[in-house]
């Protein structure tokens, strides 16, 4: 089990690495947006959870090996300030939760408490709620789409990066409302969020099939 | 809202045991492991054997997903679950056709899934097609993947520094990041060893990706395109030209999300008509309106590729389909090159007793039930499925093959619960005992999900040694003796 968390954190920490210096590279994107929810609330969440020690370079070299894509410096500087400011918030003791809301394909409800700092991806899967995640969260597959049914809420959100774009752009019923689950990370603003699984009715439609009557 | 009853009508049995049902699944690709898993889920006692003629399971995630995409590749994480399953086994080693026929199978199971994708290539149909020098992208993409269909492939990358790719989606740009990428990148990766040594000695400096339509048509996606723009030290050449869109374009552009934003990356990386690349720098080119015409042969080089003659296109409009469609100018230019990969689509191939619509390249379905005849009055086969490409034809993502698996699981489902799939005489079909003593009658020797971990063991463990996450076992040989060790 641990192994497997370490192993999830390494991919999740590679990617974010990856995604903050291309978006770095492109030069188009603030400073603002590198420190996006996905890259820095998911290891602030991992170091909440002390899985990981307070230098976490030990743990993305071996992934940096992988993929060579530039220095972490200003990546693990943001790390840093981040954190920082970040876990004020939840307390070093209990973790808070959030109230998360998922509707299923036939309209069931099911509301479940998320601790601050998961992804509803994650929070999905510890639930029993038939949420696909066939990338586990590495931001290479749309399967985690989920659709924010109040866009209150939506807008409560940071904006998706290019890359969570790039992956909605292949989502089966895609909507002006829709994420990936595994980008929205449970903060405290986002308690009573609702979203809904995409129907799987709708997939087919949108990927140019027509259903026949019988 | 047929597909959408049955959805919910299988949900509803969804708990029903079904001791009895003995389903085969031939091929371990995406379309097969998520057939598997839905049946599975749906049918509780339920057998699934997954047959794949590979000592290796995983279909196209193994040997289609380009090495340096290794996060796609984690999907094969939630397959090996499934697996893993008691109801569940993994038999590899297993052709249909020459181990098994698809007659055999079919009395030993009660359903059985066809989810083998399209192991060919479309033909561009043109003169000189034949000549050395030119690939299938699938096959090159076999080859660096080691594949062991083309692990001996040995393209000529040294004697041209041009290569052109026909085609414009996400295999073709796949193929010109593998050519263009830096080989110390590509190092650390499960690319096999062979290709990285080729390619490490390659002279290919520039890539020309041809298509007979415009930037609003390309049909490569976002993530793909934004990689190969970000090479290092790489010239990208989109000519403003090219670019510029008609009022049909815009309307498409409008209406369409992953056009605009492909439309939009590619107008910010257009060329500057003054920008000048440094010597030695890598080039690729996108080359828009272009249809190859016939392949030039090497004066010096008999039965060589030397180059590519190409019809400059316009685009009308298809008065059937409404589709845009490239059309001749009766404008002709030649160029120069030494290697052309063909990415113009995979092709299904048919197996005896398998109905096929050599038209569309798939087998004739309703809702993943086999039909009897492509066309006409056509009979639904008893108990036969498919599902992935050979269904839908070689388009879409992973996920996509989510859905589809999903609609055919639907339909056994639904055709189980009105006693279509299983024998009235309540006698139970000999499924896997009968499929592995059939094979064994024939010597042929399989290789379980136990096998395929003790090879997978084996390619980490020679992959921890050159810092790569695992280096691919290549030949035939070798995979069958890791296996069966």
């Amino acid at each position: 089990m641990v192994v497997f968390h370490v192993h999830r954190i390494a991919q999740r920490l590679n990617h974010s690495t990856l995604s903050s210096v291309l978006l770095h590279d492109s030069g188009h994107v603030s400073l603002l947006k590198m420190g996006s929810s996905r890259s820095i609330n998911t290891a602030a969440k991992f170091r909440t959870w002390g899985l990981l020690p307070s230098n976490c370079s030990n743990v993305t070299s071996p992934c940096t090996s992988r993929t060579s894509y530039g220095p972490l410096s200003r990546y693990q500087i943001f790390l840093g300030l981040r954190h920082n400011e970040y876990c004020t918030t939840p307390g070093n003791g209990e973790k808070q939760t959030i109230s998360v809301t998922f509707v299923d394909k036939d309209g069931e409800e099911k509301q479940i408490k998320v601790p601050v700092g998961m992804s509803l991806l994650e929070a999905a899967h510890e639930n029993d709620i038939e949420l696909e995640g066939a990338c586990e969260g590495s931001l290479a597959c749309s399967t985690c789409h989920v659709i924010v049914m109040d866009v209150d809420y939506y807008n409560k959100l940071e904006d998706p990066t290019d890359e969570e774009n790039d992956m909605l752009d292949l989502a089966f019923g895609l909507t002006e409302t829709s994420r990936l689950g595994c980008q929205v990370i449970a903060k405290p603003e986002l308690d009573g969020i609702r979203v809904a699984l995409p129907a799987a009715t709708r997939n087919f439609a949108v990927d140019g099939f027509k259903p026949k009557p019988h | 809202m047929a597909l959408s009853r049955a959805l919910s009508f299988y949900r509803s049995f969804s708990t029903v045991p079904s001791q009895s049902l003995r389903v085969c699944i031939v091929g371990s690709g995406p379309a097969g492991f998520y057939t598997a898993d839905k049946i599975l889920k749906a049918h509780e006692g339920a057998e699934v054997d997954i047959v794949d003629r590979l000592p290796t399971p995983f279909g196209l995630v193994r040997s289609g997903v380009a090495p340096d995409h290794p996060e796609t590749k984690v999907v094969t994480n939630q397959f090996s679950r499934v697996a893993q399953n008691g109801h569940c086994s993994f038999i590899g080693n297993v052709s249909l056709g020459s181990s098994i026929s698809l007659a055999e199978l079919r009395e030993l199971y009660d359903a059985v899934v066809l989810s083998y994708g399209a192991e060919s290539d479309q033909a561009l149909g043109i003169p000189g097609e034949e000549l050395a020098g030119i690939y299938a992208a699938r096959e090159f993409v076999w080859w660096y993947n080691g594949h062991p269909d083309c692990r001996n492939l040995a393209p000529d990358l040294k004697s041209s520094d041009t290569a052109v790719i026909i085609g414009q989606g996400n295999v073709a740009l796949d193929v010109a990041r593998i050519l263009l990428r830096p080989t110390a990148e590509l190092a650390t990766t499960d690319i096999s060893c062979h290709a990285l040594a080729a390619l490490g000695e390659s002279s290919i400096r520039k890539v020309y990706l041809v298509g007979r339509r415009g930037p609003a048509q390309a049909a490569f996606t976002a993530k793909e395109l934004r990689e190969v723009l970000r090479i290092k030290d790489l010239s990208i050449e989109i000519r403003q030209e090219d670019l510029s869109k008609t009022p049909a374009d815009e309307e498409e552009l409008k209406n369409n999300r992953i056009k605009r934003r492909i439309h939009e990356l590619l107008s910010k990386a257009a060329t500057p008509a003054t920008s000048i690349c440094s010597p030695g720098q890598k080039e690729l080119h996108f080359v828009f309106f272009r249809k190859p015409d016939r392949f030039l042969e090497s004066d010096c080089r008999n039965g060589y590729i030397a180059g590519l003659r190409m019809e400059r296109t316009i685009l009308k409009e298809d008065v059937g389909s409404g589709k845009k469609i490239a059309v001749g100018t009766g404008l002709f230019a030649e160029m120069e090159c030494g290697l052309v990969l063909k990415s113009v689509g995979y092709k299904s191939i048919p197996v005896d007793g398998l109905p096929f619509d050599h038209h569309k390249g798939v087998v004739p379905n309703v809702q993943g039930r086999v039909l009897s005849e492509a066309y006409g009055d056509a009979q639904v086969e008893k108990g036969l499925y498919v599902c992935g490409w050979l269904k839908r034809g070689p388009t879409g993502i992973i996920a996509t093959n989510l859905y589809c698996a999903e609609e055919t699981v639907a339909s056994i489902s639904e055709d189980v619960l009105r006693g279509a799939v299983t024998s009235r005489s309540g006698l139970s079909k000999p499924g896997r005992e009968g499929l592995l003593q059939l094979l064994d009658s024939r010597n042929v020797k399989v290789v379980t999900f136990g096998g395929w971990e003790k090879i997978d063991n084996e390619e980490k463990r020679r992959g921890s040694l050159k810092n790569k996450p695992r280096e691919k076992l290549t030949t035939w040989q070798d995979l069958l003796e890791v296996a069966t060790k």
